[in-house]
């Protein structure tokens, strides 16, 4: 049996979809209730519903065979796993963005607000910039706002929150997507399922 | 009443009887090291980072987290041209998907000196039966970093690109090695990223690599892959080779290994090939080794915990002692294992619950 560990939400029922598609359903999924575990015992596959943070968690650790999370998670954290496939659904950008009046003084330390501190970290590192990292857990936007940070890291898909609060995406660290990912063990025991799942995946991919 | 054994302990025992049957003597060592050891070779560690405390003369020390750079610092080739130990000691280090320090119980051999191929070959298969000893669902990924770097050095990579495409392939993840890899010529580019998916047994994949790169130096890895495959017939399904393994290159050489068993989320073995250690200290020889990770063993026993008595004997206030000890003796003699208490514990969490009366052992409810 493999276990799939789904994010939660509207980007885990759209990569179901792909399973489905691709021929890995598990119908009981589509019924209404709040059961969190689906198993299709003929395909020898069981989907779960977790934190969309918490799929990598899963799967490093070994509760989960497969999953699909964020690469924003994946960068944050780096866990150990194989990303096997890029779904190329999900996409949105890791980037810097600040109050439309900011102007960068580089003579000064750039204060980032951010939930993603390993990635801001890693990206002004390599900048050889000196930072303060400020951790946040949401509403990262209002930060520069309140004069709390310079600016902020963070996901931006369509960009209009940060519009509606005169923010401006100044700067893409890195593009976004769901990743499939597999537990590194599973993948020796289980090489032959998890590959015609990838496979799969990859046709409903090449169908985006 | 024999004490049973916890699966690294047991694991322990196994492993130390089938070193010592090939030949491997006990090293034993230290548990701390000055910390400059560990600062001059700290890409040979499998992660950064020590437990450090200063000695009484100031000298700084650290809770040793590897094993294999003090056996090798105290290796000297001119009095003993091979030389093959085995360990059993505990390291302290960042491991882990929680990275926090960690004590872990790890066992592991070295072998050092006049390495050839059937010193190679011999510690593969001993690794292989190292696994075998902890489970029979067990898989010994190999890889070759002579061939891996003949694929890599006509690309001519910087740096930091270098080590994007490491990760890569660390990672099995071909949609950003072909992104990584887009500017490059198509027919470098391609065993690159034919490697980066490729794992099966030795049988079915070295002929995929023939191919791939035709150096001198690649095809004299190939044979040498060839020559241990021919060794390794004993254990052709679980012997694999796969490029995701990818040690050091500027410490490691040649042939790395790692080893998993089914039931445990990471691998429990790592081996390799480090010649260029033993050049970075100054010594004129050849080593390979590697560690069985024991403290994951624990996952493998999913048997609920223990009770800690078979039998509780109640007793009550102003009890006469030495018939209860007597009364328990009698018991224990019997192979059960007898616990004395005044008040009843939980329901289920005994076998049974005896009192004594009239100095007879009955049972009560």
């Amino acid at each position: 049996m493999v276990n799939i560990a789904l994010p939660k939400g509207r980007l885990g029922e759209k990569v179901y979809g792909m399973f489905e598609a691709a021929g890995f359903d598990c119908p009981s999924i589509r019924e209404p209730g709040r059961k969190l575990i689906f198993e299709n015992p003929e395909k020898g596959i069981r989907f779960f519903w977790v934190k969309p943070s918490d799929v990598a968690i899963y799967v490093e650790r070994g509760a989960a065979d497969l999953g699909v999370a964020g690469k924003d998670i994946l960068l944050e954290y780096e866990p150990e796993v194989y990303e096997l496939l890029d779904l190329k659904t999900g996409l949105c950008r890791m980037a810097v963005a600040a109050k439309s009046s900011f102007r960068d003084d580089r003579s000064k330390t750039l204060r980032v607000a951010t939930k993603f501190a390993h990635i801001a970290r890693q990206y002004y590192a390599a900048q050889c910039r000196d930072i303060d990292i400020i951790h946040l857990n949401g509403s990262i936007e209002l930060a520069p706002i309140l004069g709390l940070s310079d600016v902020i890291v963070d996901i931006v898909e369509t960009g209009t929150t940060l519009k509606e609060n005169d923010l401006v995406p100044f700067e893409t660290i890195t593009p976004i997507s769901a990743r499939l990912i597999a537990n590194q063990v599973s993948y020796k025991f289980q090489g032959d399922i998890i590959s015609a799942i990838a496979a799969g995946l990859k046709g409903q991919v090449q169908q985006l | 009443m024999t004490e049973p054994l916890k699966s690294e302990e047991r694991a322990v025992l196994e492993l130390r009887r089938l070193y010592r049957s090939y030949g491997y003597g006990p090293f034993k060592m230290s548990q701390f090291e000055p910390l400059s050891l560990y600062l001059h070779h700290k890409e040979f560690l499998i992660s950064e980072g020590a437990i450090t405390f200063p000695d009484t003369d100031g000298t700084l020390l650290a809770l040793k987290p590897d094993v294999t750079l003090s056996i090798v610092k105290n290796y000297q080739p001119a009095q003993t041209p091979l030389r093959k130990v085995y360990y059993d000691e505990n390291v302290y280090r960042v491991a882990g998907p929680g990275r926090g320090y960690r004590e872990i119980l790890q066992t592991g051999v070295e072998c050092l000196g006049q390495v050839d191929l059937v010193q190679l070959a011999e510690v593969i298969l001993l690794a292989a039966r190292s696994l075998e000893t902890i489970s029979p669902r067990f898989v010994l990924d190999l890889s070759h970093l002579g061939f891996l770097s003949e694929i890599l050095t006509p690309l001519a990579l910087p740096a930091e690109q270098k080590a994007a495409v490491l990760a890569c392939l660390r990672q099995k993840n071909r949609d950003a090695m072909a992104a990584l890899l887009s500017d490059c010529p198509a027919d470098l580019a391609e065993p690159l990223l034919t490697l980066t998916t490729l794992s099966g047994p030795l049988e079915e994949v070295l002929p995929v690599l023939a191919p791939l790169a035709p150096t001198e130096a690649a095809q004299a890895a190939l044979a040498e892959l060839k020559s241990i495959a021919a060794l390794l017939t004993p254990f052709r399904r679980q012997i694999r080779l796969d490029f995701s393994l990818v040690n050091d290159m500027s410490y490691y050489n040649g042939l790395v290994f790692r080893g998993y068993v089914e039931g445990i989320p990471t691998g429990v073995l790592s081996g390799g090939q480090y010649d260029q250690l033993l050049v970075r200290m100054g010594k004129a020889a050849r080593g390979v080794g590697f560690a069985v990770y024991l403290d994951q063993l624990e996952r493998l026993d999913r048997s609920p915990a223990e009770a800690e008595a078979d039998t509780v004997l109640l007793y009550g206030p102003g009890a006469d002692a030495a018939a209860l000890f007597a009364a328990a003796d009698q018991l224990r003699a019997q192979g059960q294992r007898v616990q004395l208490r005044q008040t009843a514990p939980e329901a289920g969490s005994v076998g049974r619950i005896v009192r004594l009366t009239g100095g007879e052992v009955t049972e009560v409810g």
